[in-house]
């Protein structure tokens, strides 16, 4: 698996005409998304560029203080980003936050004690930036269809609480729905995988001339390592948020009127 | 006295929906009515605790309301909302639920019968009942906790005459054997004094008038 190619930036520059492709569809179906794909195009290479020389940095230093700096900086940000998709949901940001750090710390810490990949930079920089993006998707979806149930639901959890239910009992079937939203789009693509679409890391290992049984068996690793990091953030992440639609006084809040 | 009103405020967004609110429910029936809007269901709400009043004071069986155990509170005073509002599954699995909270047996077939329901209810869906079904299987599953008080919030609003008159009557036997206490919220004054003892008149979130029956409608 130490193969490596060498990608320049003509081949990089090249492939913008396929960006450039996107906004003429955009601006002939007057799809307004012209400025979005130029914001787009120019944060993913002004990210990924910084990212490749931090990544490169940790991996000189070759130092697990920078790798843990790094994943806690993704961590924040992550729960900043989801916190954007949860607005219904009241104070979300310390629920995404616990909820992304510790499916970053579950799932990195079971793969290292495992054996399955060595405690080193260029193992966990990649398979941590994976963990952490595919956790802050799954919580963020999670607690936007949490927020949704719970202003549909109101009358049904207050009817539940009215019967002496603490918040726990009357949320506890919206918090399965929306545990289940954040879970089912990883778990559905899962599913498909191999015949629908080529997941990006087998995709990026065969084109830099990997061994293909090699690229699967990494894939089916990182696949079944976000499965459990998707699970781990959206009942962390809903188990946490759902208590802040009620007072101590097991009272549903206003805001779900 | 079973609960005191004292200068009870509420405000929802930029509306008062209770002002200054002080009246007495004695124990018995209580019939809490008025027009829309004048701040019966929340007040229906205020005496559950499920939710508290900025201001003024509200004391039941002349203690404090918060200085209950809200869940302990909630299972003897048992708050049967206006729109139904079960959990998924059969009749009989609400009913089971609500008792095991009180920590009873449920009694199903006697609960819907009190509720007007034919027992063989107990095994449907409640996704397959009408709304006046599923507003009497509320009522069942209420009676499930046994309580002591029942909060009613428009308890017939869905039901043809034939249903209301039977729940009327299933609420006037609860009360005369029994012993439990109802507060009653309708904004039929015809139903206040069927079922009604005693009448807090609302109006514009204020307690417009208190006092017995008789005198209140008369």
């Amino acid at each position: 698996m130490s193969t490596s190619i060498h990608v320049s930036v003509g081949q990089v520059a090249a492939s913008l005409a396929l960006v450039a492709l996107a906004a003429a569809v955009s601006f002939w179906r007057k799809a307004d998304l012209e400025r979005d794909i130029g914001v787009a195009t120019l944060r993913s290479f002004v990210q990924l560029t910084a990212i490749g020389y931090a990544i490169k940095l940790i991996f000189e230093a070759d130092t697990l203080w920078l790798v843990f700096a790094l994943l806690a900086v993704m961590v924040v940000f992550g729960a900043l980003t989801a916190r954007g998709r949860a607005k219904k949901v009241p104070d979300s940001f310390w629920p995404l936050l616990i909820a992304l750090a510790i499916a970053a710390a579950t799932t990195l810490g079971l793969v290292v004690a495992l054996g399955i990949f060595e405690a080193t930079p260029r193992y966990l920089v990649p398979v941590g930036g994976m963990v952490i993006g595919n956790a802050m998707t799954a919580s963020a979806v999670a607690l936007d269809r949490l927020g949704d149930e719970m202003v549909d639901s109101r009358a049904r959890i207050e009817a539940t609480l009215a019967l002496g239910a603490t918040a726990r009992e009357a949320a506890r079937p919206t918090v399965r729905r929306a545990l289940r939203s954040g879970m089912i789009t990883l778990v559905d693509s899962t599913k498909t995988t191999g015949l629908i679409f080529f997941p990006g890391t087998m995709v990026g290992m065969l084109l830099a001339g990997a061994n293909p049984t090699d690229a699967v068996r990494l894939q089916l690793i990182l696949l079944y390592a976000l499965l459990g990091s998707v699970a781990i953030s959206a009942l962390v992440a809903t188990t946490l948020a759902y208590r802040n639609f009620f007072t101590p006084a097991q009272q549903l809040l206003d805001s779900t009127e | 006295m079973l609960f005191e009103l004292r200068d009870v405020s509420l405000t929802r967004g930029e509306r008062r929906v209770l002002d200054s609110v002080s009246a007495d429910v004695p124990i018995g029936a209580t019939a809490i009515v008025g027009p829309s809007g004048a701040g019966k269901s929340t007040l229906l709400r205020l005496l559950d605790r499920l939710a508290d009043p900025e201001a003024g004071t509200i004391a039941y069986r002349g203690r404090p309301l918060d200085s209950y155990d809200p869940l302990a509170l909630r299972r003897e005073v048992a708050l049967v909302p206006q729109l139904p509002a079960l959990l998924e599954g059969t009749v009989e699995s609400n009913l089971a639920y609500a008792a095991r909270l009180a920590g009873r047996e449920a009694e199903a077939g006697r609960c819907l019968r009190l509720a007007g329901l034919d027992p063989e209810f107990a095994r449907r869906d409640v996704a397959r009942l009408s709304v006046g079904e599923q507003q009497r299987a509320m009522l069942a599953r209420a009676l499930a906790q046994e309580p002591a008080v029942l909060l009613l919030d428009e308890p017939t609003s869905a039901l043809d005459h034939a249903a209301r008159d039977a729940i009327e009557a299933t609420l006037a036997h609860l009360r005369r054997e029994l012993e439990i206490s109802l507060v009653l919220v309708s904004h039929d004054p015809e139903q206040a004094r069927r079922l009604g003892e005693w009448v807090v008149r609302m109006d514009e979130g204020r307690a417009a008038e208190a006092g017995p029956v008789a005198e209140v409608l008369a």
